[in-house]
């Protein structure tokens, strides 16, 4: 079960973006940081570092790099740095960014 | 080949107000901010709250002029806007949108603000804790706001956003403050000279009071701080205070401990730092105008060293005097009356810096935290690691970074640079001279190859 948001909601913005989250399809104001969306939908976790550490955000201002996300398909994305989009998928990080082999090559 | 006058990198305070004076005075503006919007981290999203209910005072709203100012056709503004390089020939590359363009200018403003200082702790690491910063930032840009956390830290802002808290219905469950009696009384010495900015001192009075009368418990001067995961994502917080171990549970554990200068770009461009001691971080080396050793580049605002926003408009405000008389766009006349005011005013302004430097001073258990803490926060290093790698013989950042990877990761050293350089201070021998500012390389952000290789020249 995923824990309560450590936030409360206080300025009721109109909803009008959708988009999944962590597998779920959720709502959310126009105009919201994809960090701020994640904080206030549940108190999950964003990440896991290499050793298995959870980690979540920490300075909204893109300058420590814990609220990297999966965006689609773009891992290390800051998820403070960006707004949120319609049909956006956000997938959990987990470990260090995978590097993709072409097989072509 | 110049495409604009001036290139100012950052839209807070500083920067807002570089560029309107720049673009009043007849010079070509290019305004580069890497959030959303206008404003800085302190008049952040204040576009949006200007209908809104005003939980963040009078000093948020007097922001609104300063966004609206930059509206002129003299300017030309590019958010989400990120620099990963700027070159001493006054070049400067820029992401946006996942494409990166190359702008040129004649002269070229830093004014790059500030992060808040590195607090580490055995623990702060854990999901759960987050800077107070982080939290005026969700409050003032997304309307969301913390659910009964605490508090902890020391600084200005720790008070600000308590009272911001309180004004919202949603007041924090305590304030803990690592501020001790013996700073309170170093400070003394600063206050007669503070008074010439009585109104900070009163600002910072009714602070107290209104968290005193909201009947948010306080814990002063705590110390041996730990946080610990507990159920449900809760953090359990336990600290020392009056001499007994103390744990409050939480749902969010904020913490601050005062702010520090950004300065990866200059460093990043060879402009000389110095060791500023009262505020405990290396800062650029500016004369009274605001210029470098290099040629063109200027600095303006709490990159130079921390002084608050109110500071930073004036400082903005002199460097773009300063280029626009260079430039020969204002008389020899104008440009001695204009900044003989800034200055005056920044005089009184700034009276208040070491007093409040002071009285807010870093406690010794966050510039040398104990072994077990983790210190790179992106590679998972801890002081323990670090300090084994000292002993064996390692000297410099640099060393550090190649044999044991602190400070390797994607915040290239951001959250541990201070924190590293206290603990090499302590345990080798060098000194506050013989520590120098650690390097700043370009891509200053990550980017990826793919990007850079598509970047077309002008």
């Amino acid at each position: 079960m995923k824990p309560d948001s450590k936030f409360d909601t206080l300025v009721k913005n109109t909803k009008d973006v959708n988009f999944t989250l962590f597998g779920e399809v959720v709502t959310a104001p126009k105009g919201s940081t994809l960090a701020a969306v994640i904080l206030s939908h549940s108190g999950d976790t964003f990440r896991q570092t290499e050793t298995g550490a959870l980690r979540s955000a920490f300075c909204m201002m893109g300058v420590c790099f814990e609220c990297l996300v999966e965006v689609n398909g773009n891992q290390n994305t800051q998820s403070c740095m960006i707004l949120i989009e319609d049909k956006m998928v956000v997938k959990r990080q987990v470990g260090l960014r995978q590097i993709e082999i072409c097989e072509n090559d | 080949m110049t495409d604009y006058d001036i290139i100012i990198i950052g839209a807070g305070p500083a920067g807002m107000s570089a560029a309107s004076v720049a673009a009043n005075g007849g010079l070509d503006v290019l305004l580069l901010d890497e959030q959303p919007d206008a404003g800085g981290q302190v008049y952040r999203n204040i576009k949006q709250n200007e209908t809104e209910k005003n939980w963040f005072g009078n000093d948020y709203s007097s922001g609104k002029h300063l966004v609206n100012a930059i509206n002129c056709n003299k300017i030309t503004k590019y958010f989400n806007a990120t620099v990963w390089r700027v070159e001493k020939n006054k070049r400067v590359i820029w992401s946006h949108n996942g494409e990166s363009k190359i702008s040129a200018a004649s002269h070229i403003v830093l004014a790059t603000g500030a992060q808040e200082r590195p607090f580490p702790f055995p623990g702060w690491t854990l999901p759960g804790v987050m800077t107070v910063g982080s939290a005026q930032i969700l409050m003032k840009s997304s309307g969301i706001f913390p659910k009964e956390a605490v508090l902890v830290g020391s600084g200005p802002l720790l008070y600000l956003v308590a009272t911001q808290m309180i004004d919202a219905n949603c007041p924090p469950k305590a304030l803990l403050e690592t501020q001790t009696l013996r700073m309170m009384m170093n400070s003394l010495i600063h206050l007669p000279k503070a008074l010439l900015n009585m109104k900070s001192l009163i600002k910072g009075f009714m602070f107290i009071q209104k968290i005193k009368s909201a009947g948010v418990p306080r814990y002063k001067s705590v110390s041996r701080l730990k946080a610990q995961s507990s159920e449900n994502g809760s953090i359990k917080f336990l600290f020392l205070h009056k001499g007994i171990r103390r744990s409050l549970t939480t749902k969010l554990l904020l913490i601050h401990q005062g702010v520090i200068p950004s300065t990866e770009i200059s460093r990043s461009i060879g402009v000389d730092h110095s060791w500023n001691k009262s505020q405990l971080a290396f800062q650029p080396i500016i004369d009274k105008w605001g210029k470098t050793n290099i040629d063109g580049i200027y600095i303006a605002g709490d990159c130079a060293g921390i002084n608050g926003s109110n500071a930073a408009v004036l400082y903005g405000k002199k460097v773009a005097t300063k280029i626009l008389y260079e430039t020969g766009k204002v008389s020899f006349y104008f440009y001695t009356k204009q900044s003989l005011c800034i200055r005056t005013r920044l005089f009184f302004t700034n009276s208040v810096r070491l007093f409040l430097d002071t009285i807010f001073a870093v406690p010794q258990e966050i510039l040398l935290p104990s072994d077990e803490t983790i210190v790179c926060r992106c590679e998972e290093k801890t002081v323990g690691e670090v300090k084994l790698g000292l002993n064996e013989g390692i000297c410099g950042v640099r060393q550090l970074k190649t044999s044991i990877r602190s400070g390797m990761g994607l915040c290239q050293g951001r959250m541990c640079d201070a924190t590293i350089r206290s603990i090499m201070l302590h345990n080798t021998s060098q000194d506050d001279k013989t520590i120098l500012a650690p390097k700043a390389r370009s891509p200053l952000k990550p980017i990826t190859l793919g990007e850079m290789s598509k970047i077309k020249k002008d």
